[in-house]
């Protein structure tokens, strides 16, 4: 494992890089909705003033950030809450425009959430096959693979979950069928955001092992996680963030030790 | 070419900031999130045509799931539509004057009407509703739309049949002009698909959108000669507004299935075909390049 992420770093840079994060800002409005005075008159005055709703309100989430991720690598993202962790994943994988700076990635990066269902209507069997499709596998691919996505997931280890919808999922279900979908594919860039925390001890193991497969075949992984352990357990490096800046990258072990005492000094 | 070169190193010190762009660009790394060309977006779109028919599938059959009666309201829903106009608009109203098969002629404007009303309220909603499959997938966001337009071209199914039956229950033939029916509807999903996907990407701007959506479609539905002959109400309006009311797209493709299906509606007026290509040519294309220009952004929400 070490002499995998240590060798290139002695010669000269041999290592393929796959994310590039340049001096990236992002920031996002979003709509508080409370707060303000909310009458319809008001919404109504506004209109006519043209002048922006007191409940929307900018959040720089993101203020500079540079990083170079590499091809084989797995990063550890760590931070208090609202750090702009998950901020950060969501523009490198494209989906936050940046205010400024730049990303670039080799191939499509992959972000993988727990927060919600895919389609929360439809049965775990439909949100697998859709899933699939979505990814761009074919229908013949999505036949070959939909038996091992279902026994990865062990969500009909008890009883016959993939025929209800998957709004009748716990979140730890609904968590592990979408780590699943989203694993089935070998990305160039995956990212997993608190993942690996959700599912039980057995599902965490598996889902560990699965990472490290991903790893092999080439591509790069970034997880966002609360434990300290699965970060230890999965990446070698980790990058803390602390109010949409960097404030250390490097190895895992040295990072968690500082991350953990500015923890436990506040 | 693309050794490295000792300006490389700084690969360990991504402090360097403007190198990063020149790393990027020896590596081959393309910009994040950045819009596929038109050409490449297409050829995504085509790829993903499984999806959109799964999809389509899908969300057709959750439907009704809830509903005892299941797919059955498929046929129910146009005919207790059809049933609602027929009993204002014909026998309270009596705007049937003039119209010899007053039953068919409306129910035709019904279905025809209601495909493309729900097409675009229904893709109104598409993104915003979608917001977690967007944020976990990549995949080209016109799908959701265009699904949204294919469910209700599944759901016309049904409606077409009930109209069929409606035709010859009423005293209309069978004849080869009936054939029209499948490129009149053609044109009207293409029309349809371009102005769902334009309605889809200002309804995921502005939420406020799909409030006043349900107002702007009504006022279309009374001003589209769905339950009244246009000809006949026009004797006092001025020329050009005549000529906007026969041109609107979705007068032209009720009166394109009428002269299809109804004898005794006679031929049609020479300008019905090249106003239901023209239309359907310019939305669709319109539309869907108006949708991709934004492609990047549907993730914000």
């Amino acid at each position: 494992m070490a002499d995998l992420l240590d060798a290139p770093a002695s010669g000269a840079d041999t290592r393929v890089p796959t994310v590039i994060v340049d001096n990236l800002h992002v920031v996002y409005r979003i709509n508080t909705g409370g707060g303000g005075r909310n009458s319809p008159v008001a919404a109504l005055r506004r209109i006519a003033t043209r002048k922006q709703a007191p409940t929307v309100r900018e959040v720089h989430a993101i203020r500079g950030v540079s990083f170079v991720a590499h091809r084989g690598e797995a990063i550890g993202l760590i931070g208090s809450n609202g750090s702009g962790k998950s901020t950060l994943l969501r523009a490198v994988a494209g989906l936050l425009p940046p205010r400024r700076g730049k990303v670039y990635t080799q191939g499509q990066p992959s972000l993988l959430g727990v927060n919600a269902a895919l389609m929360n209507d439809l049965t775990g069997e439909r949100n697998v096959v859709l899933g699939c499709l979505a990814m761009g596998m074919s229908p013949a691919e999505v036949r070959a693979k939909y038996d091992g996505i279902v026994q990865f997931s062990g969500i009909n280890e008890r009883d016959d979950f993939t025929s209800l919808p998957m709004r009748t999922y716990s979140s730890g279900m609904a968590a592990r069928l979408r780590f699943s979908i989203a694993a089935a594919k070998s990305h160039d860039v995956l990212m997993i955001d608190e993942a690996l925390a959700t599912g039980d001890a057995a599902f965490q193991r598996r889902s560990e092992e699965r990472v490290r497969e991903l790893r092999a075949e080439a591509g790069t992984v970034f997880l966002v996680s609360h434990s300290n352990k699965s970060i230890l357990d999965t990446c070698e490096r980790s990058i803390w963030l602390e109010s949409g800046v960097i404030r250390m990258d490097g190895p895992s072990t040295e990072v968690v030790k500082a991350y953990q005492e500015y923890a436990n000094r506040r | 070419m693309r050794q490295p070169t000792s300006g490389t190193t700084v690969t360990l010190e991504p402090d360097s900031g403007p190198t990063l762009a020149e790393l990027a660009r020896q590596h081959g790394l393309a910009v994040s999130g950045a819009r596929p060309s038109l050409g490449a977006y297409v050829k995504q779109l085509w790829s993903r045509r499984h999806f959109i028919w799964a999809y389509s599938n899908a969300r057709l059959i959750a439907m009704y799931t809830n509903a005892r009666l299941g797919q059955i309201w498929q046929v129910i829903t146009p005919l207790a539509n059809a049933g609602v106009y027929f009993l204002v608009f014909g026998l309270l109203l009596g705007t049937d004057r003039g119209i010899d098969n007053y039953i068919a002629y409306l129910c035709t404007g019904i279905f025809i009407f209601t495909f493309t009303q729900q097409a675009v309220t229904t893709s109104a909603r598409s993104i915003g509703d979608n917001m977690n499959l967007i944020r976990a997938v990549h995949f080209p966001r016109a799908s959701l739309p265009l699904t949204s337009v294919l469910v209700q071209l599944q759901q016309l199914a049904p409606s077409m049949t009930v109209l069929a039956v409606i035709m010859l229950a009423t005293g209309e033939g069978i004849d080869f002009s009936w054939l029209l029916l499948i490129p009149a509807l053609l044109l009207q999903t293409l029309f349809s698909g371009g102005l769902a996907m334009m309605v889809a990407r200002w309804a995921a701007r502005t939420s406020d959108l799909s409030q006043l959506l349900p107002f702007v479609m009504r006022t279309w539905l009374y001003s589209s000669g769905v339950f009244y002959s246009i000809d006949r109400f026009t004797g006092d309006l001025p020329g050009w507004v005549v000529t906007v009311l026969q041109f609107n797209p979705m007068a032209v493709y009720i009166d394109l299935v009428r002269y299809a299906l109804m004898d005794s509606m006679g031929s049609p007026p020479g300008y019905l075909w090249p106003a239901a290509g023209g239309w359907a040519v310019l939305m669709g294309v319109v539309g869907f390049i108006y949708f991709w220009r934004a492609e990047e952004e549907y993730g914000r929400g």
